[in-house]
């Protein structure tokens, strides 16, 4: 009955869409295009980031009948996280009216995009994740690595480590090995940890899984014998849970290894079981449900029955709260545009500059509702990062708790390389670099 | 056999040459002036790369019999040696990098074709996957390969021929339509040749290839260095006009079955098999997602769309091997044969 | 530097490669049985073992009890055993190799597909009850884990070397395995024994799929380790159940001790295609691997 009954309904939905489906510009809106992932090796990820995005922007539509009167739309494009997928989606959602800004959580697929969306003048978010130099707003006017880039968690988890051994003299002489996952992603952060090392003075090893990393035997035992103080995980999928359970096989104590920022979610220690059991890892947003805004979306989304999780115990999970944090971050953006543009469907350029004025102190985030779940941004035009502070959260069986301050990473040390590796960029493809006034050009069409 | 005979097969009412001829004037006299950029980046630029990659794996697992699951290492290895040339070599014109890095892709064959001398059948193709592996790691490992980028993804150049630069996506298009239809002439002449008939000689008997004269040894290894050297080229426009960024990872063991599907789905053994795969390939899924998301998009969510779309394409690419194992060809072949019977019918 | 080589260390690695590689034959051994018969390599073999091990975990995560939750799936795999013959197989006989193994790929879709679909896309934890903690033997450390799922192992390749020896469907196994024509010749029947084969074979990917799954976390990635099987195919034969017992030892603990002592040469990370040239290199000398059956090549 039920089955019959819904295709009754979707036949009818389908010729009423048709018969009003000439184009329906009534109110103003802006545009999300998603290049969602909710198949394949990633999908657990996938589901929750964009369940907790689409989440915040019903939020915003519901209580608040979207932003200063823009309504928000959105449209998913699955992508299974591969590259060419991503690229087509991007090609068949980029013509929809009103594009505010491009999520697409993947760095494969944020990579094929840089030129596209530079042309395009969209912004493209990359939050936690991307290429570190596209921090350089001066190189890249376009792409946003919002809150952490890999340099600065880098430096962030050496900051813990340190606050662990009695401040940064006590690194001197220490021992840490770095376990990475074998890809680019993995290899990325290699010099700054060799950097670090050396200015602090501890002792490094970096260790390479190859990829998928359903096999770490060999590698665990090398660390065994190399009996490190701490041990970075610098994971990806399956590889964050089998590296727990190869650590216990061979007795290496899971609370002296500290997860980066591709490692903390549940489902990285979940399927490790109790070998996960006190494991530390970075994060950017607080995971729990118990933050303002978290509450009013199970209260005005999902008790509503519009909530994008099918399960709802996943509410609050770390990547639900990125997806969040994400949405604030993309909403508050497009307020702040508002405001020198005016209340109405704003260009991407529009929204970029919104990117670039995004400043949110802890007073306003705390106004957000979002106190505690993620601590504050600083987006300026020639650093598209925005100073995210980070926190470590202990896995305890069943959930997340926060056990550190927000720690700063050190921007001062890392902004000269980042500057580097971005101006070679520069040289390379022949880009002008951009100056302050450049950045205040807005291009309204 | 059967797809090899239908190849010679003269149409009942138009010279062989007229259809490909017809297909290219379409192809740069029509299509550049009329399609949107979703037809040129989501659907005509990854068509065309997959159909070169394919035609080089059917000449040597259609027409040369051996069985390769390493075809997405050599496009890897074309694409990252292209970026090299381009980068580090002075002068060099872009259609040289693309020749030398087929060149490398080529060399890179023949190491990896070594196990063919001796291991056949499902032996040789898991061997091959030995070279998706290696190739893989080296691309991830070295960073040389990468030009030292902190992210180990490259950017490719701008595209350009004797002066001409080819931008945009229309521009791209047509520089890659060039390229898979000079490859396209030279692999047609070659599988009419000698050496394709002792390609053919080698799949359908070794120890009579031998007795007859033909030299087994080279032949295997020329059939895996003149693919490689197609698949190669094919990687250099997957990356350079297709995506314009290249990762390694991108070029996994999904792409080489991929390619694999386009030449048995397309039919072994013929030239215009791989463009018949590759456009099955590659508009199919779209078609299927944009049609689910359509007729059911109201009732479920994403997620369950396209896991049920998965099996789909699962169902129908068994149900495809069973109703039509000679591949689109054959079936291509069919049908213009009952329209040419039709039509001589209607005449009389 | 002989002076400082650490013995108990280089046994730990040997040991920790051997078991490692008990875990591969495991997979490795449905890959044989389906071989033997159909002359196919079922590629499929990897999302069988997700599909397994998804549906167990779910069924338990339900409440449904242990021994019940392996019978519900091992029903289940031999209900899609048979819906694989009646459907792919039986339409698709004596068509080429290479057809037949695009048509596992196929399979491996829907199998990918349907397993998500109906169970959802989370990962899982799976607890069978073994702690994974290190047990010292004479100053070695060796996992619980493996040496139970070494155990299993053995316990099912006994298993399946008493049903192919004593009933009378194995034997015709055996008979169908050394020669198809022959075997149809004298009029057995095909089609039962397709149907017993990939059952067994989904009793594989059960078995496999559980410790596995203990292991990864039950998850899409689990169909990935078939990757890690292939290599010990080529060098066991890809028709002897010995040999992927043997091939699983021998490329677990080539490739093991190959990353710990000479990976660091390479940069690390070699064991991918380690196990491969491990493989390749004893091809080369016996081209038809361990125990495979010499190609006959008739004019």
């Amino acid at each position: 009955m039920t089955i019959i009954s819904k295709f009754k309904a979707v036949a009818l939905s389908a010729a009423l869409s048709l018969s009003v489906a000439l184009p329906a510009a009534y109110a103003d809106e802006q545009y999300f295009p998603l290049q969602s992932y909710r198949v394949g090796p990633y999908a657990a990820g996938g589901t929750g980031f964009f369940g907790g995005f689409i989440d915040y922007l019903n939020l915003i539509n519901t209580r608040d009948g979207g932003v200063n009167g823009v309504k928000l739309t959105w449209s998913e494009g699955e992508t299974q996280y591969e590259v060419e997928k991503g690229v087509e989606v991007y090609e068949r959602l980029k013509s929809n009216p009103g594009v505010a800004a491009w999520n697409p959580l993947s760095v494969g697929i944020a990579y094929a995009m840089i030129d596209r969306i530079t042309q395009d003048k969209v912004p493209l978010i990359t939050i936690n994740h991307g290429r570190t130099d596209s921090t350089d707003g001066r190189v890249f006017p376009y792409v946003f690595p919002l809150l952490l880039n890999p340099y600065s968690e880098t430096s962030g988890i050496v900051n813990y480590i340190a606050s662990k051994e009695g401040g940064l003299e006590g690194l001197k002489g220490k021992k840490i090995v770095v376990l990475y996952h074998g890809s680019p992603y993995g290899k990325e952060t290699i010099p700054i940890y060799e950097l670090l090392a050396q200015k602090y003075g501890f002792e490094l090893q970096q260790i390479e899984v190859p990829h998928p990393g359903n096999e770490q035997q060999s590698q665990w035992l090398t660390i065994r014998r190399a009996k490190p103080d701490f041990v970075v995980l610098r994971g990806w999928g399956v590889m964050n849970p089998v590296a727990l359970k190869t650590a216990a096989k061979v007795g290496f104590p899971v609370d002296h290894i500290v997860g980066n920022v591709w490692s903390n979610s549940e489902e990285d220690v979940i399927p490790a079981g109790d070998a996960a059991k006190g494991y530390t890892a970075i994060t950017t947003q607080a995971s729990g449900a118990e933050y303002p805004v978290v509450k009013e979306i199970v209260k005005t989304v999902y008790d509503a029955g519009k909530g994008n999780l099918e399960d709802k115990k996943r509410i609050g999970s770390v990547y639900h709260n990125l997806g969040i944090v994400n949405g604030i971050l993309n909403v508050e953006a497009i307020r702040i545009a508002q405001e020198k543009f005016g209340k109405r469907t704003l260009t991407g350029d529009e929204v970029r500059w919104g990117f670039e004025h995004l400043k949110l102190d802890p007073a306003k985030v705390e106004a957000l509702g979002a106190k505690g779940l993620f601590h504050s941004i600083n987006v300026s035009w020639d650093n598209h990062e925005g100073e995210g502070y980070v926190t470590f959260q202990q896995w305890d069986g069943a959930k997340w708790n926060v056990v550190s301050d927000w720690i700063a990473p050190d921007w001062a040390l890392l902004r000269p390389i980042i500057e580097k590796s971005s101006e070679a960029y520069a040289a390379e493809k022949g880009i002008k670099l951009r100056t302050a006034e450049d950045a205040d050009a807005v291009s309204t069409n | 056999m059967s797809a090899l005979a239908t190849e010679f097969t003269v149409a009942p009412t138009l010279p062989k040459w007229a259809a490909p001829v017809l297909v290219l004037i379409i192809a740069y006299g029509v299509v550049p002036f009329v399609g949107t950029s979703y037809l040129f980046e989501a659907i005509l630029l990854p068509f065309l790369a997959l159909s070169l990659a394919g035609l080089g794996l059917n000449i040597l697992t259609g027409y040369a019999g051996q069985l390769s699951l390493g075809s997405a290492a050599f496009m890897a290895a074309g694409a990252f040696a292209a970026y090299n040339f381009n980068l580090r070599v002075e002068g060099l014109p872009l259609v040289g990098s693309i020749i030398l890095s087929g060149l490398v892709a080529a060399g890179i064959g023949i190491v990896f074709g070594l196990p063919s001398l001796r291991l056949r059948g499902f032996y040789l193709a898991v061997s091959t996957l030995a070279a998706q592996f290696f190739v893989q790691w080296a691309l991830t490992k070295f960073s040389w390969f990468s030009n030292n980028s902190s992210s180990g993804v490259i950017d490719a150049p701008t595209l350009s021929i004797g002066g001409i630069v080819f931008s945009g996506a229309a521009g791209r298009y047509l520089f890659s339509l060039t390229i898979v239809t000079v490859i396209t002439f030279l692999a047609y002449r070659l599988v009419i040749s000698q050496t394709g008939r002792n390609f053919i000689a080698v799949r359908d008997n070794e120890t009579a290839a031998r007795i007859i004269g033909v030299p087994v040894l080279r032949t295997k290894l020329l059939a895996f260095a003149i693919s490689s050297f197609i698949i190669g080229v094919a990687g250099v426009l997957w990356a350079f006009a297709y995506l314009r960024t290249v990762e390694p990872a991108g070029f996994n063991l999904d792409r080489s079955f991929q390619i694999l599907f386009i030449i048995i789905i397309g039919g072994l053994a013929s030239i215009r098999g791989a463009f018949f795969g590759a456009a099955l390939i590659v508009v199919f899924p779209l078609v299927l997602a944009r049609l689910g998301s359509f007729l059911l998009g109201d009732i479920f969510d994403s997620g369950v769309l396209d896991m049920s779309q998965r099996i789909v394409l699962g169902a129908l690419i068994i149900l495809f091997l069973i109703l039509e194992p000679d591949g689109l060809v054959s079936l291509w072949d069919r049908i213009r044969r009952r329209l040419g019977s039709a039509l001589r019918l209607t005449r009389r | 530097m002989m002076a400082d080589f650490d013995y108990l260390f280089f046994i730990e690695v040997l040991v920790g490669g051997l078991l490692s590689g008990v875990m591969y034959s495991l997979v490795a051994i449905g890959f044989v049985l389906i071989y033997k018969t159909s002359g196919v390599l079922n590629f499929a073999q990897g999302a069988m073992l997700l599909f397994a091990a998804l549906t167990f975990v779910s069924l338990v995560e339900r409440g449904v009890p242990f021994a019940l939750a392996f019978a519900i799936t091992f029903a289940a795999m031999v209900a899609i055993g048979i819906a694989i013959e009646r459907t792919v197989l039986r339409p698709l006989t004596n068509k080429p190799p290479i057809t037949l193994f695009m048509a596992t790929l196929g399979l491996s879709y829907i199998l990918e597909g349907a397993a998500q679909l109906i169970w959802g896309t989370q990962v899982h934890g799976l607890d069978l009850g073994i702690e994974d903690l290190p047990l010292e033997i004479g100053g070695v450390f060796i996992s619980q884990f493996d040496i139970f799922a070494a155990a299993v192992a053995a316990g099912m390749v006994l298993l399946l070397s008493l049903f192919f020896r004593y009933t009378r469907i194995g034997l015709s196994f055996r008979a169908v395995a050394d020669d198809q024509f022959a075997a149809l010749a004298v009029g057995l029947r095909l089609p039962l024994i397709w149907t017993t084969v990939w059952a067994a074979a989904g009793l594989v990917a059960l078995v496999a799929g559980l410790l596995w799954g203990a292991r990864l976390g039950v998850q899409f990635s689990l169909s990935l380790v078939v990757l890690k099987a292939l290599p010990v195919l080529v060098l066991g034969g890809f028709d002897s159940i010995l040999g992927a017992i043997v091939g699983g030892l021998l490329i677990g603990a080539s490739e093991k001790l190959a990353e710990v002592y000479i990976g660091g040469y390479f940069g690390g990370g070699i064991e991918t295609w380690f196990a491969y040239v491990v493989a390749l290199a004893f091809l080369l000398i016996r081209p038809a691997g361990l125990f495979g059956q010499k190609l006959v090549e008739r004019v």
